[in-house]
């Protein structure tokens, strides 16, 4: 019997073969902590007494998720983490550079056959460029930073193939939310999710990333994509460190497989108040809308802020519409300006935020008012999950967000793609 | 916890209960670990940290604790004084780190348990008796590795102990 992607990746790890289900400690080539949850990592961490994490050259800070700074409680939290960073040598993503995951992935900080870990659920986007990443605690971080070691249970992988090409109009957000909405919100729940097909294999690293960010949605331990001469050059174009990538053997036992036909997709939508509440767009067509917001570290991307571009260029959004849009990074936000696409959505009557997490994580910037209804790029619709437990959060893609913006309410992006 | 035992009553919440609901990320930006307890299930429960007595424990259905990361979550159920969550099953991440900051998660068929019923936890035997019903209703093995570090009341003092992972922890 042969072994998957992650069986793989692991058992390469402790130089021992190891299968699903087996209890190991894994050594750690990578972990990150951000402005939420790393202080608790820090607290944690000096209850061991000890001057030294384990490697600082492998750990990152980025501050993230309250930025620019909303109050003095979290400036205290953010210089916390500065101030622990240049005591330990660990690199340091201060404000306004952006999302923690797009970072570790556009520096090239982790590679194709890593182990790679976060105080972030989302950590499992590393997977877009064949590392095994996924989100832990603080107090587990802290026993990483520690040890550079985590005790974990190899897990079992769901193969999802996925056929043909998606429409025109239609995206990998509208693919990793119909698969979610199978799957429900506990259906990969400790297993992995590796991601194959045409589809797949077409698709840039970028919209990978998309995919592989919203697995644990489904409760995944991770998304994971096999690398190709794509993911190859995109990481060797960033990072000189070496690596081992691995795929999954021929005869890999997989717990469940999974076959999509991509080309039969017609853009999704998730109703609140959670992720696996999908429908097909036209269940939600006409819902009206207060606020757009395209940015964060599922579709936060130049491609994405693209995507939007090339509805609102050239058209305004609704007089009863706030679109705030938030670059994933300064890189992207850059890359946006000289192309043309910033100012086309500043035209159309965007609000830029700094890159960051933005309004997502419902700190700051851009909190909804009561009985308000959101049309959203992110990953998450809890109730109250942008800072008001009165307002509805729809999920979509960055296409069918800019449509929405400019009808006021729910619209398909497809008929501006003429 | 020195004789690995519990009791208390039960508040009981359905599935799907996330860790945006059990702790919203606007109230996360703190160390103050005590002030947490205050905004605990405040978007589905607005008064209930008021209901807590010490000891009382949290009943869910299926996939507690699912979302976000944020440790935040099990250390505001902590601080509230609930002894134990027990539910269908856990979310991966809300799962470890519960047993990391020594917060009994366990899974059990929780269809036996109502709202108010006063529980009694045997975590060495594995059982939990539904006292209010006179019903034993048993719990599903934790892995041992998450024992000895509930044991120990969470990873810091497992790792302070013994200074390092065992090689192989199964």
């Amino acid at each position: 019997m042969g072994k998957t992607i992650v069986e793989k990746i692991i058992s390469k790890h402790l130089g021992e073969e190891v299968k699903a289900g087996d209890f190991c400690v894994v050594p750690v080539d990578m972990l990150m902590c951000h402005d939420s949850t790393g202080p608790l990592a820090i607290k944690a961490f000096r209850e061991f007494e000890k001057d030294r994490v384990w490697d600082p050259t492998k750990v990152v800070f980025v501050l993230d998720h309250a930025t620019p700074s909303p109050n003095e409680r979290v400036s205290g939290l953010h210089d916390m983490l500065r101030s622990f960073a240049k005591e330990q040598g660990i690199q340091l993503f201060d404000v306004g550079e952006g999302i923690c995951h797009q970072l570790v992935l556009e520096k090239g900080l982790v590679l194709p056959g890593d182990i790679a870990l976060g105080t972030d659920s989302h950590t499992c986007t590393y997977g877009a460029v064949g590392a095994f990443s996924f989100g832990i605690g603080s107090t587990d971080a802290s026993g990483v930073l520690l040890t550079g070691k985590l005790w974990l249970k190899v897990p079992h992988t769901i193969k999802l193939a996925i056929d043909n090409k998606l429409q025109q109009g239609v995206y990998p957000k509208d693919l990793i939310l119909h698969i979610i909405g199978l799957l429900k919100s506990d259906g990969a729940d400790y297993l992995c999710i590796e991601f194959a097909g045409e589809c797949i294999d077409d698709m840039p690293m970028g919209e990978r990333m998309t995919l592989c960010n919203m697995a644990i949605e489904a409760g995944a331990k991770g998304g994971i994509v096999a690398p190709d001469a794509k993911t190859l050059e995109w990481v060797r174009s960033r990072s000189s460190r070496s690596f081992v990538p691995q795929k999954s053997d021929e005869d890999a036992y997989f717990i469940d497989v999974l076959r999509i036909d991509a080309a039969k997709l017609e853009p999704q939508v998730a109703f609140p108040h959670t992720v696996d509440n999908v429908h097909p767009i036209t269940d939600a067509i006409g819902t009206p809308i207060q606020q757009v917001f395209i940015g964060t570290c599922t579709n936060g991307r130049l491609e994405d802020l693209k995507e939007a571009a090339a509805i609102l260029g050239g058209r305004r959004v609704h007089k009863d519409v706030r679109l705030l849009v938030c670059p994933a990074s300064r890189r992207i936000l850059i890359e946006a300006t000289k192309e043309g696409v910033i100012s086309s959505l500043l035209e159309a009557g965007a609000t830029i935020i700094p890159p960051g997490c933005g309004p997502c994580p419902g700190t700051h910037l851009g909190v909804p008012g009561d009985g308000e209804n959101v049309i959203s790029t992110a990953n998450r619709n809890f109730k109250g999950r942008m800072g008001n437990n009165k307002s509805n959060i729809y999920l979509a893609s960055p296409a069918t967000c800019a449509a929405s913006a400019i009808e006021g309410k729910i619209a398909d992006p497809r008929k501006y793609l003429h | 916890m020195s004789d690995f035992s519990l009791k208390g009553r039960a508040h009981k919440f359905g599935d799907d209960i996330n860790t945006d609901y059990i702790i919203a990320g606007k109230y996360t930006k703190t160390l103050n670990l005590s002030d947490l307890a205050t905004h605990l299930f405040e978007d589905i429960d607005p008064d209930f940290y008021k209901k807590v007595k010490p000891g009382d424990v949290v009943v869910a259905g299926r996939n507690f604790g699912c979302g976000s990361s944020r440790e935040q979550a099990p250390v505001a159920i902590r601080e509230s004084g609930i002894s134990a969550v027990l539910a269908k099953s856990f979310a991966r991440i809300f799962f470890r780190n519960a047993i990391n900051i020594g917060l009994p998660a366990l899974i059990c068929d929780t269809d036996e348990i109502n709202k108010g019923d006063e529980l009694e936890i045997d975590l060495e035997k594995g059982i939990v008796f539904n006292v209010t019903r006179n019903k034993e209703i048993s719990m599903e093995p934790m892995p041992a590795i998450m024992k000895d570090i509930l044991k120990e009341g969470g990873l810091v003092s497992f790792l302070k102990k013994h200074g390092d992972f065992i090689k192989k922890a199964n």
